[in-house]
């Protein structure tokens, strides 16, 4: 096992050159430099969606791309933090930032009790576990008196942030959300960097070996899960200040495939792969909203040819590309 | 009071057959292709559409329905397998889960599309409508011929795998696929013919579930991930063990409506993570 394409093509790139320390600052710098300017140009609550799955994807692709775990119920994470952030700030009247806290420490303590027991099984059976707890999720969102049931929870409070910028206000949001997905994505950004982010990959490449190397892969996992789960968490609660509204398709399994289709389409094990994927589905998703099933049709078509013939995904493919280009 | 349990026994012993139906074919798919059929469910789901098309559409009824959803799901099955399930053999077995996800959202959103959600009665057959009074309940004729066809379907199964030659082909591969290819065996024709099995199953429970439950478009997917954390509980290993755990669970599902309903939805949740704490292997799993 040498880990998804992806990450084949992003160590090609390192190695023909085509990746230096200075290209990437500057190519960081650049995409930050137009995260400032975009809401000027593009519609401000289009952009905070892409923004919100972005972070979900880059949190997935933590598990999937980085240690080789595939969760297929990450939609448990981000759908009750957005139901918690919406019991904060809506039933019990707390300010705006108490809503995420509450709703990303609550997905981190979820994920260290899911995790914790689905690292148990691997390959998989890891994904039907954590598949299976995500369902049950579903159903307990469902039966609480206080989500609204199938109408979910509606009519969620921004606030104000720290009590002085009013929220409402687009253009604020949309930089409160940027702020949150730029420190969300440094986080996962700085796990992968970071020695605990290289034995996490000597798990996904050689499990056995890395255990053999006395890492107590166990824990390396859970906390990658906790991690994972925790940044998740943040993007549903951005998520139900965004929209107002924390809506039950956000628990559904569909939601738990769709970041898969994200990650899978963007380049799985890369940087901004889980980004780019975001962009492209939530894209595709706004565009084609009035076709009704066809979405779904078109989005599980999209999922089949990705499998069969894109599994490098998009900056995958783009890496190739450029590393067949004499520059 | 009894009355009420015994019916709701009799629904979980119900339930409990589809999961024994649909697990056994998840594990056979399984255990030789190394793929996890996620779009076990919306198979299910197309076998049950078969059947109420044919009686709506062709005026066939129940008993030819018996055979020709299966039919139905086990050619599409072979499409499958044939065109794309056949290139990811070499891959990590994660894609087969993904491409089998994208095909259940093609299904679902394609029934749905054209059938809406609303539910579709299929009308119990004839020969099987009424029921007897057993004393203690009311025992509906279609309901008790459902848990026996089920059961008897499941023991072939079984009985084909574990005691025929055929079934001796069959658990090779599972071992070792290439040795058995070298001994002369069409091996690429079998991990087909096993794919079209496996679904054709899942096809025979739709037709036998359209008379209980309503034929809808997401029938299935709900249904499959429960399925899921069966196959979690009791292990893909052995096949004997997927039926009595399918059974076993629909039992406890079925107590569970009775004596504390809103959990009902949940407890085969609750069960996988007990499991996973006493046993992670899974209740009659051996950890590869």
């Amino acid at each position: 096992m040498s880990g998804p394409p992806g990450i084949e093509e992003a160590r090609a790139a390192y190695r023909a050159g085509l990746i230096t320390p200075r290209r990437k600052a500057a190519f960081f710098a650049a995409m930050a430099g137009l995260g400032l300017v975009l809401p000027f140009v593009v519609y401000p609550v289009f952009l905070m969606n892409v923004l919100v799955m972005a972070l979900f994807a880059s949190a997935f692709n933590l598990l999937l791309g980085y240690t080789g775990l595939l969760s297929f119920g990450h939609a448990a994470f981000l759908g009750s933090a957005a139901y918690v952030t919406g019991l904060v700030v809506k039933v019990w009247g707390l300010p705006t930032e108490v809503g995420v806290l509450a709703g990303t420490a609550f997905a981190t303590l979820l994920g260290w009790l899911i995790g914790s027991l689905a690292i148990r099984r691997s390959g998989i059976y890891f994904a039907m576990i954590t598949l299976g707890f995500a369902q049950m999720m579903y159903f307990l969102v469902v039966q609480m008196p206080w989500t609204g049931g199938e109408d979910g929870l509606q009519g969620i409070p921004r606030g104000t942030l720290l009590g002085l910028v009013p929220l409402s206000n687009r253009y604020a949001m949309y930089y409160f959300v940027y702020a949150i997905f730029l420190g969300g994505f440094f986080l996962v950004y700085r796990t992968i960097h970071s020695p605990f982010g290289h034995v996490l990959r000597a798990i996904r490449e050689n499990e056995p070996r890395a255990l053999s190397l006395g890492y107590d892969v166990d824990r390396y996992k859970v906390v990658a899960f906790v991690i994972s789960a925790g940044v998740a968490g943040l993007a549903g609660s951005t998520k139900a200040l965004v929209l107002q509204f924390a809506a039950l398709t956000d628990v559904h399994w569909h939601r738990s495939g769709e970041v898969v289709l994200m990650t899978l389409l963007g380049g799985m094990g890369t940087v901004m792969g889980p980004s780019v994927g975001a962009l492209i589905v939530v894209t595709m998703e706004n565009y084609l909203a009035g076709l009704g099933d066809w979405v779904t049709i078109i989005v599980g078509g999209v999922f089949v040819v990705g499998v069969l013939a894109f599994r490098r995904g998009f900056v995958g493919e783009a890496l190739r590309i450029l590393r067949n280009f004499p520059f | 009071m009894a009355q009420a349990l015994f019916g709701q026994l009799l629904i979980g012993l119900i339930n409990g057959s589809f999961y024994a139906l649909l697990s056994l074919g998840l594990a056979i798919i399984f255990g030789l292709l190394n793929i996890v059929n996620f779009a076990h469910g919306a198979l299910y789901m197309v076998g049950a559409f078969a059947a109420w098309i044919a009686l709506d559409v062709l005026g066939i009824g129940y008993w030819p329905a018996l055979l020709l959803a299966p039919a139905v799901t086990f050619l599409l099955g072979v499409v499958i397998e044939r065109t794309m399930l056949r290139r990811l053999y070499q891959l990590d077995n994660l894609y087969g889960l993904l491409l089998t996800f994208g095909l259940t959202l093609i299904l679902e959103g394609t029934f749905h599309h054209r059938y809406g959600n609303s539910g579709n009665s299929y009308p119990v057959p004839e020969a099987l409508a009424g029921g007897s009074n057993l004393g203690f309940m009311f025992l509906p004729r279609y309901r008790a011929w459902v848990v026996v066809v089920s059961l008897a379907v499941c023991f072939a199964s079984w009985w084909v795998i574990e005691r025929t030659r055929l079934g001796s082909y069959l658990r090779a591969g599972t071992e070792n696929p290439k040795l058995l290819q070298a001994f002369g065996v069409n091996v690429p024709l079998m991990f087909t013919l096993t794919y079209g099995f496996g679904v054709a199953l899942a096809g025979f429970a739709g037709v036998m579930a359209a008379p209980i439950y309503q034929v809808t478009p997401s029938m299935g997917s709900n249904l499959v991930i429960v399925v899921f954390a069966v196959v979690v509980i009791g292990g893909m290993g052995s096949i004997l063990g997927s039926i009595v755990t399918g059974v076993g669970l629909g039992l406890l599902e079925g107590l569970t409506k009775y004596f504390y309903p809103p959990a009902a939805s949940t407890v085969v949740f609750v069960a996988m993570a007990a499991v996973l704490l006493v046993r992670p292997a899974g209740l009659f799993g051996r950890e590869r």
